[in-house]
């Protein structure tokens, strides 16, 4: 049962004059810019994180090149370093994000101050997306570096170059919608982590180290419903083909569904982890 | 309606509207419920001391008024905005520090102050006037630019409580700020509530389990037990109505059985038992304290103490609850800091 008081004072004699609050709403893009402002300086603080993405690509354009190219060759495959480069940059910007610090945001209450100010829901995540596709933009040089070492040359020139940067990053903004998904919705650390298992089906079920007209059966069908093979397609184009058009197009397509599938998921979960709050 | 329409006075001072109302508001996490139907008018300018054990709903209900939880049932307002239908309009007026100490470990003390600014919509110059101005209360001194990861429990309260007023809110919620803290940092923040609250006329609503912390705080108190408010008043009026002496034995034996006779003394307004321990609220002590000492003698238990004391607000939640609240290892942390209770 509820006490009441004897008497509730609904006012107040005298008190002092309050100063003025100054909080104000700071806008959409201001909102973004402070988000993805906090993300980079936390990635700065945490170099050991960058040093994966920077070194596994590497890892594995050699082993390719080291143990396949001969083999190719013999196949006909001439320009196989070129067809492996986009492998390297898709491992390089794949799943490079700060969704695991959403999860230490929301465990050590941090998150719950963020969402105490009134900063728009949506710029919280767009903020963070925008410091990742600065990241990996970062950790596409090192692997244009090594290509241009090896000797890839991209017959589109170098406006084909800053496109297929361009092809990589947009990849990564759509498939990193997947990982925030995950943070926000789980909140565990653990399930956060293993999330990069879901990179290996995308990979090898895919054109990553033959074409399609290498495949037979199954892998064949399964390769051609994986977005990944389109996206090989495109940034492979660039390099070899020049500017051709349906490549780039089936490119853009995958990149389009995954990234709505994997942002309506990132979404909801935003909204189901500021509701789960609230409910 | 504009925040800070909301919480000013009438030029020239005079009355002013609650800060903080909430009618029947009640939370349900599964079929417990965790609040349950509470009432609260808290004016603007006031210290409100929210007083209750872990687990009697105290967080619950800041969540529920910081417009970060969802009522599952009744209504409330802070600021004069519904905390259900203008979550942003409570959020613009408010600063709150909860419970846990909501700090990044990444990023400096500077850092965490800037981007707070910033998402409150405050511009640079503003932001470092603030910073200036909370520079007593924060305290960090060159460790200001270091990660927050390096900070003791007591720089990172200080700090969390500087994030609550960058943007100088009417209302502030603290949810057991003091908590963790060491007995220095802890009447620190108290002085600074104080400050806060005579200077600014900042509407405070504290949630404390330290019944010191209610007593010198607050200009009124509400004890939560079990979801529901049970008493609220000022300190001074909740411990008047329980008598205004309290006679505290500690016996070997059979307590019930000894507080038998007492409640049938005339000088005897109430007998409370816990344990070993029995609190006779009497009207006046002196009097009383001679038939108390008989009454337990001819109960023949024996008595190992008996003293003459003030009420507290403890003798006031055993008097509301059954049960006692300065049990808790807090508590006795604090007394033994020399906040003894008034």
């Amino acid at each position: 049962m509820t006490t009441m008081p004897d008497a509730l004072p609904a006012t107040r004699a005298q008190v002092p004059t309050p100063r003025p609050n100054l909080a104000r709403r700071a806008g959409f893009v201001r909102d973004v810019i402070h988000i993805a402002g906090r993300s980079l300086r936390q990635a700065r603080r945490e170099p050991e994180t960058l040093f994966p993405p920077i070194f596994v690509p590497v890892f594995f354009f050699a082993i390719f090149i080291g143990s396949l190219e001969s083999i190719f060759g013999q196949a006909g495959i001439d320009e196989f370093r070129a067809f492996q480069l986009p492998v390297s940059i898709v491992i390089a910007v794949t799943g490079v994000t700060r969704a695991p610090s959403v999860v230490t945001d929301i465990m050590n209450g941090y998150f719950d101050r963020l969402l105490l100010s009134p900063v728009n829901r949506v710029a919280l995540l767009l903020g963070m997306m925008v410091a990742d596709l600065a990241i990996v933009a970062a950790l596409t040089v090192p692997v244009l570096i090594m290509g241009a070492l090896v000797g890839v040359q991209f017959t589109t020139g170098v406006l084909g170059m800053l496109a297929f940067v361009g092809v990589a990053l947009a990849w990564s903004l759509a498939y990193v919608g997947i990982l925030y998904a995950v943070a926000l919705r789980t909140a565990n650390p653990t399930v956060t982590a293993q999330t990069f298992l879901l990179f290996f089906p995308f990979v090898f079920l895919s054109t990553t180290i033959v074409p399609r007209e290498e495949m037979t059966g199954w892998m064949d069908a399964v390769a051609g419903v994986n977005p990944l093979t389109y996206v090989y397609g495109a940034l492979r184009s660039l390099i070899t083909e020049g500017w051709s058009v349906t490549p780039l197009l089936h490119g853009f397509i995958a990149i389009v569904v995954v990234g709505v599938l994997a942002h309506t998921l990132a979404h909801l979960a935003l909204r189901g982890r500021v509701s789960r709050a609230r409910r | 309606m504009d925040p800070r329409t909301a919480v000013s006075p009438p030029p020239g001072g005079g009355l002013v509207a609650p800060a903080i109302t909430a009618s029947g508001l009640r939370r349900r996490f599964g079929s417990r419920w965790a609040v349950d139907g509470v009432d609260l008018c808290v004016p603007t300018g006031e210290i409100y001391g929210f007083l209750g054990p872990n687990g009697a709903g105290k967080s619950t209900t800041v969540r529920m008024l910081c417009a970060l939880l969802t009522p599952s049932g009744g209504s409330a307002t802070v600021a004069g905005h519904d905390v259900a239908s203008d979550p942003v309009g409570v959020h613009l007026a408010i600063g709150a520090a909860l419970q846990a100490t909501a700090i990044d470990d990444k990023q400096t003390g500077l850092e965490h102050l800037e981007l707070q600014g910033r998402l409150y919509g405050l511009r640079g110059p503003e932001i470092r006037r603030r910073i200036a101005e909370l520079e007593n209360l924060i305290e960090l001194g060159d460790a200001v630019k270091r990660p927050a990861g390096t900070y003791s429990g007591g720089m990172k309260r200080r700090l969390d409580l500087a994030l609550a007023l960058i943007h100088n809110p009417g209302v502030l919620f603290l949810d057991e700020p003091t908590t963790g803290l060491d007995p220095v940092s802890r009447f620190a923040l108290w002085d600074e509530v104080r400050r806060l609250n005579r200077e600014s006329g900042t509407t405070v609503f504290l949630t404390t389990q330290y019944l010191e912390e209610a007593d010198e705080l607050a200009e009124r108190v509400g004890i939560i037990s079990d979801g529901k408010l049970v008493a609220e008043d000022t300190p001074d009026a909740l411990k008047r109505r329980i008598g205004a002496d309290m006679v505290v034995a500690h016996v070997d034996g059979d307590a019930e059985s000894a507080a038998v006779g007492l409640r049938a003394l005339p000088e005897v307004e109430g007998v409370d038992v816990v344990g070993s321990e029995i609190t006779a609220r009497v009207g006046d002590g002196p009097t009383a304290v001679t038939p108390v000492a008989v009454a337990l003698a001819n109960a023949g238990v024996p008595v190992q103490s008996l003293t003459l004391r003030r009420p507290t607000l403890d003798d006031v939640f055993l008097s509301v609850t059954g049960q006692r609240l300065a049990g808790d290892q807090a508590h006795a942390e604090l007394a033994t800091a020399g906040g003894a209770p008034r």
